[in-house]
């Protein structure tokens, strides 16, 4: 307001037409600010709906040619352009469930520790450690996957695995064949340990929302650390948690570098988890830039969709829980 | 305390809690382990080719040293770009939802929407930004790779803007308004003032968020082996370039791949630090 008084002085014009000019000027600036506000907000819709739009035009040719068949059949040929995405859908959700199945209980326990057990001098580092442990680039995961990790699995715990269920029936089939290294257990492995961080983070900041009365009412009746957890803060946290595993999904269902060093890269589902196999972003960034007729781009243009929209409904029912835990915290 | 020990309910829930205290103990030390053995390994092995020739030289033809020159300045200006452009659209979008519809439901829909575009697979955005800008200009290019990151930059600043604006007290705006301040003069002045740092590290985290991308740059930027700052050519990029030379069967391309990974780990995480640092303070 200072600076519009000032200006009055100096330009010297009489107070009500100077004043009635500055008002006019700073309602024009006002609404071209909120306009440039609403439509940058705006953008961010167009984007999503940009994104969808353009993975569907992109995979016209291949649903048109193989119609719904696309999602079921798993032959992949370039040279007699037959193609189908069983075989990528089928490892993308088979590294996912190992990765989850892994990184679930592990993040959850470390989650625990983080909020009950640490010493409190300890809490922030060690979270520290396990977010810059989700802010490694993929790229950094996938060639030490196929550099360290895969060797160390070919050599060692592949062969104890064989070894160890190969005579157990029903198992035996689970974990047949040469130890490869790479391959669908690889890459499971190498997923959970990106998503490990992302469920500590959440399960973390969900278990920190439970109010500090409801600790303190059970363990002034005698329950132990665990007890607590397992009966007071699981329960209270139930949905952020399952809110926190879904986001954890959303991201193991679409990480693409991590997997495509170590999956192989083999259009074929096998019953055993240590075979190669290929998942859907994978694929796609293993064959875009080679894919050279129009219904190969298309038919990898199709997978993406496929992937987009599986994660889409993956991460909205992951934030739709999220919100309504904050809600209900927030009454 | 003896009769509480004998007491096989007792026991048996003290067995209990130091299982699974034991298991908590042993599930954070599997986690910091991996996060110790990545990047002690990504030391190891990138320290040793880490000369000023990776700096002063472009990227070599198989079987000779070279440097990753080009790879780093595509890198950069991609980055840049995509900031440049992604940056302010964020900050836009983040103040729309925190000063002027907090509740409306026009940023209840752009909140959900951009809370999944932060977690959107990397590579359906390259997919998408194919369609609009490579298959109509019929080349691959650099700025194709700096619209894609800007689209994963969006995002994370919007969030960021979103949350630190919110953080400001409204004791400030109401102060600010009862003087005569107009609406735009308030956000800029002093909410932006108040929650600058928090702006900041919004894109710190988005610059550490795209500088690892690899996916989006595959079929936008390409690659190049040549040094070229020509944004409408393919680009080559860090993370390009290490998909390429670690899965090469050539010693000196992987050497150099893990040189690489080791300059962008030590880029992302220093990103980060400065980021919480910077919030920390406040």
């Amino acid at each position: 307001m200072s600076e519009v008084a000032l200006n009055d002085r100096a330009l010297g014009t009489t107070k009500s037409t100077s004043r009635a000019a500055v008002l006019q000027r700073l309602r024009l600036t006002d609404n071209i600010f909120l306009g440039l506000t609403r439509g940058a907000a705006l953008l961010v819709l167009a984007i999503l709906s940009g994104v969808i739009l353009a993975l569907v035009i992109g995979s016209l040719p291949a649903l048109k040619t193989f119609g719904f068949a696309f999602v079921y059949t798993e032959v992949w040929n370039p040279v007699t352009e037959q193609f189908g995405a069983l075989a990528p859908i089928y490892g993308t959700v088979v590294t996912s469930v190992i990765a989850m199945l892994i990184a679930v209980p592990v993040g959850i326990m470390v989650a625990f520790f983080l909020t009950e057990l640490c010493p409190k001098m300890l809490r922030r580092p060690i979270a520290i450690a396990i977010e810059l442990l989700a802010g490694i680039p993929s790229i950094i995961y996938g060639i030490w996957g196929l550099f360290v990790f895969a060797p160390f699995l070919q050599k060692y715990v592949q062969p104890f695995l064989i070894d160890t269920f190969g005579n157990v029936p029903g198992l035996s089939s689970v974990f047949e064949g040469p130890p490869y290294g790479i391959g669908i257990l690889t890459a499971g492995l190498i997923l959970a340990i990106m998503v490990l961080p992302f469920i500590t983070a959440i399960s973390r900041d969900v278990f920190d929302a439970v109010p500090p009365v409801l600790k303190e009412a059970a363990y002034g009746l005698g329950c132990t650390k665990w007890e607590v957890f397992r009966n007071v803060i699981l329960p209270y946290t139930r949905v952020g948690v399952i809110g926190g595993v879904m986001l954890g999904l959303g991201r193991a269902l679409g990480e693409t570098m991590a997997v495509t060093f170590v999956i192989g890269n083999a259009h074929k589902i096998s019953a055993s988890i240590l075979q190669p196999g290929t998942t859907i972003s994978a694929a796609i960034a293993n064959e875009f830039t080679e894919a050279v007729s129009d219904l190969y781009t298309s038919s990898l243009t199709a997978l993406g969709l496929i992937l987009f929209v599986i994660t889409f409904f993956v991460l909205a029912a992951a934030r739709y829980m999220l919100l309504r835990l904050q809600k209900q915290g927030g009454k | 305390m003896a009769s509480f020990a004998s007491n096989p309910l007792y026991a048996r829930r003290r067995r209990a809690d130091v299982v699974a205290k034991t298991l908590a103990y042993a599930a954070t030390a599997f986690g910091l382990g991996w996060l110790v053995l990545i990047l002690g390994i990504l030391l190891y092995n990138g320290i040793g080719g880490l000369s000023l020739d990776v700096f002063t030289h472009d990227t070599p033809p198989p079987g000779s040293d070279g440097g990753l020159q080009n790879a780093i300045v595509g890198s950069l200006m991609m980055t840049i770009l995509a900031v440049v452009i992604g940056t302010p659209i964020g900050i836009l979008a983040g103040t729309y939802m925190a000063e002027y519809g907090r509740h409306g439901r026009l940023s209840q829909i752009v909140r959900f929407i951009n809370d999944i575009l932060l977690s959107a697979p990397s590579i359906v955005v390259g997919l998408f930004v194919y369609q609009i800008m490579v298959a109509p200009m019929g080349h691959f290019s650099g700025y194709a790779g700096a619209v894609s990151l800007a689209v994963l930059v969006i995002p994370v600043v919007v969030r960021t803007t979103e949350d630190m604006l919110n953080l400001v007290p409204d004791t400030m705006r109401e102060a600010a308004a009862s003087i005569g301040l107009p609406r735009a003069h308030l956000i800029v002045r002093i909410a932006y003032r108040a929650a600058s740092a928090g702006i900041v590290t919004g894109v710190l985290l988005a610059i550490a968020r795209v500088s690892g991308e690899t996916a989006p740059l595959l079929f936008t930027a390409l690659n190049n082996q040549f040094f070229s700052v020509n944004m409408n050519a393919p680009m080559p990029s860090l993370p390009v370039v290490i998909f390429q030379f670690a899965l090469s069967p050539y010693e000196e391309w992987q050497r150099l791949a893990w040189t690489g990974a080791l300059l962008i780990t030590v880029t992302v995480l220093v990103l980060s630090i400065l980021a919480r640092s910077l919030t920390a303070r406040k």
